[in-house]
């Protein structure tokens, strides 16, 4: 489950971080936060209407589910987006 | 014969013949440039029979699949992004033909435009701030109170009924089972306020990290199944800087860690600019 090309690796020099926050090995969840749920949507002729958010949500749904099942009932309690939002 | 379709993995501002060559996209496709009223797409042909409608539905749910095909696509839009500013695609934006993708780009040119505007010599980082558990914070902040020690041994060895055995447990005589719910009810009463607290720094880390970004956004906290991480998340967000900005950003990340000890601030990047490609970010 790893893969060789993250972007702390071959973070530029004048970008390079404290040793206080060093940026971490790109997860595959930060990802996904990104290429399933941001990007830009064009819609029209489009063999799926994967732009369909719906769908995406479905799958996430579906995967987290799958992940959560196998991983019982171990997690924390539910994050608290709403009341970060200001 | 296999139907084939077009996958975009990005789109740039103009392309100057800059080498995409040996990038291997999705499915193992060759990435390729076409233009569309002057905007280039970066992209490649992808077999319909696993990326077509039907198939991408079944594949979406994969969660292998999903993972081999989104390194994929960021692989090629990281790599690209070094070399030319571009706007992310969402993952799986497959076309039925080239000329049907290049129509669809010509009609949103002008937006796509504007948005390139607003990523050019730009890059993403990404917060994330989890609350600390309770007896960390304790720890960290003030000094222990007596009893505090034997109740933070306890939640360590995450041992429910060992108070009577664990070292805690020795000078116990009658009343340590009463004793031990009293405890345990300061605790959680104690795990509440911290999580009210840390719910409040988390908002002022976001606003002084948004006040030092071109941009920010805020995604959905990961699930903890996902992230692999147990404390709650209580910030997930996206900040675009200007490039060398990236010294001054965490300068305020540092300060905001050291004044609010309640939390655990994670930062990654640089990412292409997919939190701010949508253009109507604030």
């Amino acid at each position: 489950m790893t893969y060789p090309v993250t972007p702390s690796q071959t973070v530029p020099a004048r970008e390079r971080l404290p040793d206080d926050f060093p940026a971490q090995r790109v997860a595959l969840v930060d990802l996904l936060d990104r290429v399933l749920a941001q990007g830009v949507v064009i819609t029209g002729d489009i063999t799926l209407s994967i732009a369909d958010v719906d769908l995406v949500t479905v799958s996430l749904r579906a995967i987290l589910a799958s992940v959560s099942a196998l991983a019982g009932q171990a997690a924390g309690q539910a994050p608290v987006r709403a009341e970060v939002t200001s | 014969m296999t139907e084939r379709g077009f996958w975009v993995y990005a789109v740039a501002g103009q392309y100057a013949g800059e080498d995409l060559s040996g990038l291997d996209g999705v499915g193992d496709g060759r990435v390729r440039v076409i233009g569309a009223a002057g905007l280039a797409v970066l992209a490649s042909d992808v077999d319909l029979a696993e990326f077509g409608a039907e198939a991408l539905r079944r594949n979406l749910e994969d969660l292998d699949w999903l993972e081999r095909v989104a390194w994929a696509h960021h692989h090629v839009i990281d790599a690209a992004a070094r070399l030319l500013p571009l706007l992310p695609m969402r993952l799986a934006t497959v076309y039925a033909s080239e000329g049907t993708a290049a129509a669809a780009f010509t009609e949103r040119a002008a937006e796509l435009r504007d948005a390139l505007a607003q990523v050019r010599g730009r890059a993403e980082w990404g917060v994330k701030a989890y609350a600390r558990p309770a007896r960390e914070v304790s720890a960290r902040d003030k000094p222990a109170p007596a009893g505090a020690e034997s109740g933070a041994a306890e939640s360590g060895t995450g041992g429910t009924g060992t108070g009577g055995t664990g070292p805690g447990g020795a000078g116990a005589g009658s009343g340590a089972g009463t004793a031990y719910l009293k405890r345990r009810r300061d605790q959680l009463s104690a795990q509440r306020d911290t999580q009210r607290d840390a719910v409040a720094s988390a908002r002022a880390v976001h606003s002084a990290l948004a006040g030092h970004a071109a941009w920010s956004r805020l995604h959905p906290p990961q699930s903890a199944q996902l992230s692999g991480d147990r404390a709650p998340m209580l910030l997930n967000a996206s900040y675009l800087l200007d490039a060398g900005d990236g010294t001054a950003f965490t300068s305020v990340l540092e300060a905001a860690a050291s004044t609010h000890p309640d939390l655990r601030l994670e930062l990654t990047g640089p990412w292409p600019p997919y939190s701010f490609a949508g253009g109507d970010a604030q």
